[in-house]
C-alpha cells in the first residue's frame, strides 16, 4: 500500500536535518469511477519544499486524484486535509490547481485576463506586469488572448500561479505545449516555488526538473510509492 | 471577498458586451416579438391597448433566457469554474455575480427598450409606467431563477432546451404577478399595489433560491 512516509528526498532538505512539516495529508483516499476503481486506499503526504510527481499510464487515475485533492471531485472514501495554519480557511484556498484547461477568456486581453484571476484569487503574489515578465509574455499585454499560441496561452495560465501567492500547487500535465525553454523556465518557476517553502503535487509524463526534493507516486495496476 | 465579487462582475459585463451578441440580441430579440405580433392580431388598437402588457411580458421573458445556456457552461468548458472554485468567493456568490452581470446585461437593455415599444402596442402612459415597473422588479427574477437551469446546463453539460423546461415552470407566478399589476394599474378593481408586492416578493424569494440552488448544481456535478 501507499504510505507517503516511506517517501525520502534524495537530496539535502531545505532545513538541514529537521523533517519539514507536512502541509497537507491524504488518508485513505479512494476514487471509483463507474465501475473501475481507480485507486484504493491512497495514503501520502506533501512536505514544505517537496514535489510529488504522479505518473501512471493513461487512465490510471492521475487526473481524477489531483481533482480530488483540490476539492473538485468527490472521493469515494478517504478525506484529504491541511495539517497546519489552515484552520479557518478552507483549503482549496491554500491551492492553486492548473488543470489541463487554462482558464482563459479569448476576448479580453493578456493582461485583462491576469488582472481577473489576481482580483479573484487574493493580490498575495507579484503583480501582473512582473508576472508576465516571468513567463516571457511581457510586451503582450494588450493582445486578446484569442490570437496567442496554445503554448503561450499555458505560459499565461501558468502566470496565474504567480499573482496569487498560494503554498500548494497542483499542476495536471502542466507543460503540455510548452517549448524546450519554456519548460526550463517553468522548472525554475517550480524549484523557486519549493525553495520559498511551497509544495507541488503534480501528475506529468514529461520529467519535471523541480530539483532533488522530488517524489514519485505511482499509480496503476502496481501501486507503490517509489522514492 | 467583495473585491472578488466585483471582480467577477465586471469580467462577465466586459465579456458579454465585447463578444457580439450577449447583449444586443435579448434587445433584437424582444424587438422582434413585440412587432410582429400587431401583425398577428390585425390592426386593433383597443385589443392591442388590452393584451400589450402581456405581450411586452412574454418577449422580455423569453428575451432574459437568451445566453443563458452559455453562463456556467463557458466557464465549465474551459476550466475557469475549476479556478473560480479555488477563490475565496463561495460558489453561491459567484453565480450571483454572474448573474448580476447577465442581468445588467441582457435584462436591464429590455426594461429601457420596453416604453419605446410599449408605443407600439398602444399602451397608455399609465400602464407603460406599470409594465416599466414591473419588468425593473420581475427580470432580475426571471435572471436568477434562469441561474438554475444555466447551472444545470453547464453541470451537465446539456443545451438550452433544459433551461426552458426548467425555468419557464418557476418564472410563471412572475408573469403572472407582473401582467396583474400592470393590468391592475389600468383597469383596476385591485390597487397596483396587491400584485405588485407579490411580485416584489417572488423576486426577494428568487433572488436567494437561483444562486443557491445553481451553486448546489454545480457542486452535485462534482460527484
Amino acid at each position: 500500500m501507499c504510505d507517503a512516509s516511506k517517501i525520502h528526498p534524495q537530496g539535502p532538505s531545505p532545513h538541514a536535518g529537521e523533517t519539514p512539516a507536512a502541509v497537507l495529508k491524504v488518508k485513505g483516499l479512494s476514487c471509483q469511477r463507474g465501475v473501475r476503481l481507480l485507486f484504493d486506499k491512497l495514503d501520502f503526504e506533501l512536505r514544505a519544499g517537496h514535489a510529488l510527481v504522479v505518473v501512471g499510464r493513461n487512465g490510471a487515475g492521475k487526473s481524477s486524484l489531483l481533482r480530488i485533492v483540490a476539492g473538485l471531485l468527490a472521493a469515494t472514501s478517504g478525506r484529504v486535509c491541511l495539517c497546519e495554519g489552515a484552520t479557518e480557511r478552507p483549503h482549496t484556498e491554500e491551492m492553486h490547481y492548473l488543470g489541463h484547461d487554462d482558464a482563459l477568456k479569448g476576448a479580453l486581453s493578456v493582461a485583462e485576463n491576469l488582472s481577473f484571476w489576481r482580483a479573484m484569487l487574493g493580490a498575495t503574489g507579484v503583480p501582473v506586469a512582473d508576472a508576465l515578465d516571468e513567463v516571457g509574455l511581457g510586451g503582450l499585454e494588450r493582445l486578446p488572448v484569442a490570437v496567442l499560441s496554445a503554448g503561450q496561452k499555458r505560459r499565461l495560465a501558468i502566470a496565474r500561479l504567480l499573482v496569487s501567492r498560494r503554498r500548494i500547487w497542483i499542476l495536471d500535465e502542466p507543460t503540455t505545449a510548452l517549448d524546450v525553454n519554456a519548460q526550463a523556465r517553468f522548472a525554475e518557476l517550480g524549484r523557486a516555488h519549493l525553495d520559498s517553502g511551497g509544495a507541488i503535487l503534480a501528475a506529468t509524463h514529461a520529467p519535471l526538473d523541480f530539483g532533488p526534493r522530488v517524489g514519485t507516486l505511482q499509480l496503476g495496476a502496481k501501486r507503490e510509492v517509489l522514492a | 471577498m467583495m473585491a472578488a465579487f466585483w471582480a467577477l462582475l465586471r469580467r462577465d459585463m466586459a465579456l458579454a458586451l465585447r463578444s457580439g451578441g450577449g447583449a444586443g440580441l435579448g434587445v433584437v430579440f424582444f424587438l422582434s416579438v413585440v412587432t410582429i405580433v400587431p401583425f398577428a392580431v390585425g390592426p386593433d388598437m383597443v385589443l392591442l391597448a388590452r393584451i400589450g402588457p402581456a405581450i411586452l411580458w412574454i418577449g422580455a421573458l423569453l428575451a432574459s433566457l437568451i445566453g443563458l445556456e452559455r453562463l456556467f457552461a463557458a466557464d465549465v468548458e474551459d476550466g475557469s469554474l475549476d479556478a473560480l472554485a479555488h477563490s475565496s468567493l463561495p460558489l453561491e456568490l459567484v453565480a450571483a455575480a454572474k448573474g448580476l452581470a447577465h442581468w445588467i446585461a441582457t435584462g436591464l437593455p429590455l426594461v429601457v427598450a420596453a416604453p419605446v415599444l410599449a408605443l407600439m402596442l398602444n399602451l397608455e402612459p399609465a400602464a407603460i409606467g406599470a409594465v416599466v415597473l414591473t419588468l425593473l422588479v420581475g427580470t432580475p427574477a426571471v435572471t436568477s431563477l434562469g441561474l438554475i437551469g444555466a447551472a444545470f446546463a453547464g453541470a451537465f453539460r446539456r443545451g438550452g432546451l433544459l433551461i426552458a423546461v426548467l425555468v419557464l415552470p418557476l418564472a410563471i407566478p412572475v408573469l403572472i404577478f407582473a401582467v396583474s399589476a400592470t393590468s391592475a394599474a389600468v383597469t383596476g378593481p385591485v390597487p397596483f399595489g396587491t400584485p405588485f408586492r407579490i411580485l416584489m416578493g417572488l423576486t426577494l424569494f428568487a433572488l436567494v433560491l437561483g444562486p443557491v440552488a445553481a451553486a448546489a448544481a454545480l457542486r452535485a456535478a462534482r460527484g
